[in-house]
């Protein structure tokens, strides 16, 4: 992947009355990449599309594409398109009309303009539907015109706000996989906003996982996964078990359970931290080589995997643990947990990370 | 939309409550609207009785008299009138509604009351209230004469633009709520689409805002022009009787000539227009609304 970049965020801040939307978000999204901005509701995402698609302005900061100031730019002028969350369709134009409306008012040629609605239309499996207008069609249709009429610009940034959000299931599989060939196919850089982690790590490059306006990591979804660097991503990025106590030589020290072994990330000692592993790399072990040991709660069946909760003394939360194929344990039987320790991650607890992480961990 | 197609017998169940639910309205329409229209429209084609009332004798004779000079040119005044004033309506009603629109939820329940305030008192003591705005001893004009804009009264009243400004100030929240009421569902969102597909503010409201709200407009302007056309009561009060509309006159052909007939000619050819003006209406509501649910 190229490390240009094609977009510079730089100390963006927005505030709407005391609510800060934003607060010095920076970060780059490069060259043909697919970057997904991933965080709850009211994390800022939002608020950071609407930046740079011109419908609102920081309050302070930067926003460069190319060696250009985006932010100089009205909305009308940036090549820049927005598929929006409700598709945004004109319901008096056909579909079409509809894609063909951007090209217009660019002013092309009548000729260009029908040629490429047509070959957009065909990449996005709807000439058929050319004539129809957008309440004639399903949910996954219309979700394809306003895709195809944000493509057919051929912006130089493509944004899609929480483009899966509105389908269903099946569909949402299928226009992921779609939207990933398309990426390539026509080569524009995509950035979705997405409160889906599940949306985000299978489709993007690099994720941005925000929370109260700040970014938190920076990442590609598998770093993401294995090296959260803060308690909030691990948390909201995949599911995860978290054990809360003192940074000692090697791990964290729970009250109850004793020293729990992890990864060291930076951490001063004897500060409060959290350890965090993931629940597939929880095992059951026999009791010499045990970090903890505790009662089978109950047992869910997933097809592929399993996973068992287990009740561990002290522990608020039952440790989740996955397993491949059926379970070997029963509810009510007494189980013994341990991990390896480079698969767990100690973590200062309850800390925002206020650089946002580009890349800076260690690789896997 | 999909269909449901529900059982025979739940279909009938539907018709049955739907008659329930139209009932009241529909006894109250054949009263009191179709009936009267039924006298109306068979009056028109009967002779006139000398003390009202008309003679059970077919006679073409009243059509023929809508035809002459006096009242065509009426009925084209009257039409001019109704016109300017729905033009006036929807070029101030249109931004008007456009601002409500654009206010916090909580105001604009404000505005909607501020602009439906005059409907709760009298028409007609509203009306004479501008012959006192308007007349030679008016505050318009005394206020003029004080700062010296005019150095003698103006003929305010008792002219033509005192009945467009009458007729106006009465129908004018008729062109402003329905545009409002479409407005305040117009999804904004298209108009940002329509700016990010590279249209300019005033590009994204020809393109989008307009057309979206163009059925609500037309409602607005058959609200405004018919009763317009029929209104007596403007024309008599600031038009001094100088300024003759359809209306007086079916009100004198049935109260004072006793001529049934022809105010029955003339009562139906309002009516024709309003028919007009509804098919077309209807048909562009169509053309932007294809497949519209909502439409």
């Amino acid at each position: 992947m190229t490390m240009k970049p094609l977009l510079t965020i730089t100390d963006v801040r927005r505030t709407f009355g005391d609510v800060i939307a934003l607060d010095s978000v920076s970060l780059e999204i490069h060259e043909n990449e697919f970057f997904a901005l991933l965080g709850p509701s009211g994390c800022g995402k939002t608020t950071l599309l609407r930046v740079l698609a011109g419908f609102e302005h920081p309050d302070s900061g930067t926003v460069m594409i190319g060696d250009q100031d985006l932010l100089a730019m009205p909305p009308n002028k940036r090549p820049i398109n927005l598929m929006f969350q409700s598709y945004a369709l004109f319901p008096h134009m056909s579909v079409e009309k509809n894609v063909a409306y951007g090209l217009e008012r660019e002013g092309c040629a009548k000729d260009e303009i029908r040629d490429r609605v047509a070959q957009v239309l065909q990449t996005v499996s709807l000439s058929d539907k050319a004539r129809k207008r957008p309440a004639q069609l399903s949910g996954g249709q219309r979700q394809r015109v306003a895709l195809a009429r944000a493509i057919v610009k051929r912006p130089r940034l493509l944004l899609l706000d929480e483009p899966l959000s509105a389908l269903d299931r099946k569909v949402r599989a299928e226009m992921q996989l779609e939207l990933k060939r398309l990426q390539h196919e026509v080569g524009i850089t995509f950035v979705v906003v997405t409160h889906d982690q599940e949306e985000a790590m299978s489709m993007a490059d690099r994720i941005a996982v925000m929370s109260n306006g700040l970014v938190e990591q920076i990442a590609s979804p598998v770093e993401l996964y294995a090296r959260p660097s803060t308690a909030f991503v691990a948390d909201f990025v995949g599911s995860s078990n978290a054990f809360q106590g003192l940074r000692v030589t090697g791990g964290v020290d729970v009250p109850g359970l004793g020293v729990l072994h992890g990864q060291p990330v930076g951490e001063q000692m004897g500060a409060l931290a959290v350890l965090i592993v993931r629940p597939e790399d929880v095992r059951l072990v026999s009791e010499g080589e045990a970090f903890l040991g505790g009662l089978v709660l109950d047992t869910q069946f997933y097809g592929g995997r399993s996973t068992v909760a287990v009740q561990v003394p002290g522990c608020p939360a039952p440790v989740i643990v996955t397993c491949q194929g059926t379970a070997s344990v029963e509810r009510g039987a007494h189980v013994h947990l341990a991990w390896a320790p480079d698969k767990a991650v100690v973590l200062s607890a309850a800390t925002q990370n206020k650089d946002g992480n580009d890349g800076q961990e260690p690789a896997l | 939309m999909p269909v449901v197609h529900g059982s025979g017998a739940r279909r009938r169940r539907t018709r049955a409550s739907r008659a329930i639910y139209l009932g009241p309205g529909l006894l109250y329409i054949t009263l009191f609207m179709a009936i009267p229209m039924g006298f109306i429209l068979s009056y028109a084609f009967l002779e006139k009785a000398p003390y009202g009332g008309v003679r059970l004798s077919f006679s073409l004779d009243s059509f023929t008299r809508a035809l002459e000079p006096v009242y065509v040119s009426v009925l084209e005044n009257t039409l001019l009138i109704a016109s300017i004033t729905t033009l006036l309506a929807l070029v101030i009603g249109y931004p008007v509604a456009y601002a409500i629109a654009k206010l916090p939820p909580k105001w604009r329940t404000v505005a909607v009351i501020l602009v439906v305030l005059p409907f709760w008192s009298n028409f007609l003591i509203r009306t004479y209230a501008w012959i006192l705005l308007l007349n030679s001893e008016g505050i318009m004009n005394k206020g003029l004469l004080a700062v010296g804009v005019i150095d003698h009264p103006l003929a305010l009243l008792y002219t033509r633009e005192a009945v467009i400004l009458g007729l106006l100030y009465a129908y004018l929240p008729l062109m402003i709520l329905p545009l409002y009421a479409s407005m305040e569902r117009l999804d904004w969102s298209l108009l940002e689409a329509a700016r990010n597909l590279g249209a300019g503010r005033a590009r994204a409201f020809v393109d989008v805002t307009f057309p979206l709200t163009l059925p609500a407009a037309m409602i607005g302007a058959i609200f405004v022009f018919v009763p317009s056309v029929g209104n007596f009561i403007v024309p008599e009060l600031l038009g001094g009787g100088k300024t003759v509309m359809v209306g007086n006159l079916v009100r004198d052909q049935f109260l004072k000539a006793r001529d049934w007939p022809f105010g029955s000619v003339l009562a139906l050819t309002m009516v024709g227009f309003l028919v007009l003006l509804f098919a077309v209406q209807g048909y562009v509501a169509r053309r932007i609304n294809i497949g519209d649910s909502r439409a």
